[in-house]
């Protein structure tokens, strides 16, 4: 199963440089496992210690951000397209 | 250093003299690689708060897909703090998260003078830069 992930300009030290990568996996907490294993230190980024997504960054299957549709427990169909933005926030 | 042009820093400014009290925010879009600071983009502060703001998801989206399909980076992120100095605060530098961008300050506490700083943040650690506004083309 084949999902295109789109990774943000500050991730991309942890994936050679590549704008888009590929990975599998049958929920969104599954595939950022696949991304580790093959670009280490990628999840630390994406997912906190205590196992929720940071808040540092959006993540979107499709055009659906994932805070509205389960978070890492999003479902992932093959052809999906995962796109990972950093959030723009501050105080 | 930053470049900017005359109507796009008073564009800046404006926007956030025009948000006040809350803070204002945007980018500055312009072509990947070039550190052009070209096409002036206010956004909505989805949290519409005198000390916080965030780009609503929806929006930080479509910005960024408008921008990939541009060729375009956010050479400028800009946003205001409505009652402290403009240096970016221990949230900002959490949040900082383009290593290639300017990150632009706008205080809009005292009402007659204008506070316009810009700053690099990378890796959390903050370095402000001269800014340099040139006359607009």
């Amino acid at each position: 199963m084949a999902i295109e992930v789109r990774i943000p300009t500050i991730l991309r030290s942890h994936t050679g440089g590549a704008k888009t990568v590929e990975g599998s996996g049958d929920t969104l907490g599954a595939l950022i496992d696949d991304l580790d294993g093959q670009y280490g230190g990628l999840k630390g980024r994406l997912v906190t210690d205590e196992g929720a997504l940071h808040r540092f960054v959006n993540v979107y299957v499709n055009d659906e951000d994932v805070r509205f549709t389960g978070a890492l427990d999003t479902a992932l169909e093959d052809g999906d397209s995962v796109t990972v933005l950093p959030a723009v926030a501050g105080g | 250093m930053l470049r900017i042009d005359r109507a796009t820093y008073d564009a800046i400014v404006a926007h956030a003299r025009r948000d006040h009290p809350d803070e204002a925010c945007g980018v500055v879009a312009g072509p990947a690689g070039s550190d052009r600071a070209e096409r002036f983009v206010p956004m909505q502060n989805a949290a519409r708060s005198p000390t916080f703001y965030e780009f609503d998801s929806a929006d930080l989206l479509a910005l960024y897909r408008d921008m990939d399909d541009r060729d375009e980076e956010p050479v400028v992120v800009y946003h205001s703090h409505t009652a402290t100095e403009a240096y970016p605060s221990r949230t900002d530098i959490s949040y900082a998260g383009e290593p290639g961008a300017h990150y632009v300050l706008v205080s809009t506490r005292h009402q007659d003078e204008v506070e316009f700083r810009s700053y690099r943040i990378v890796d959390g650690t903050v370095s402000e830069e001269a800014v340099t506004v040139v006359p607009s083309t």
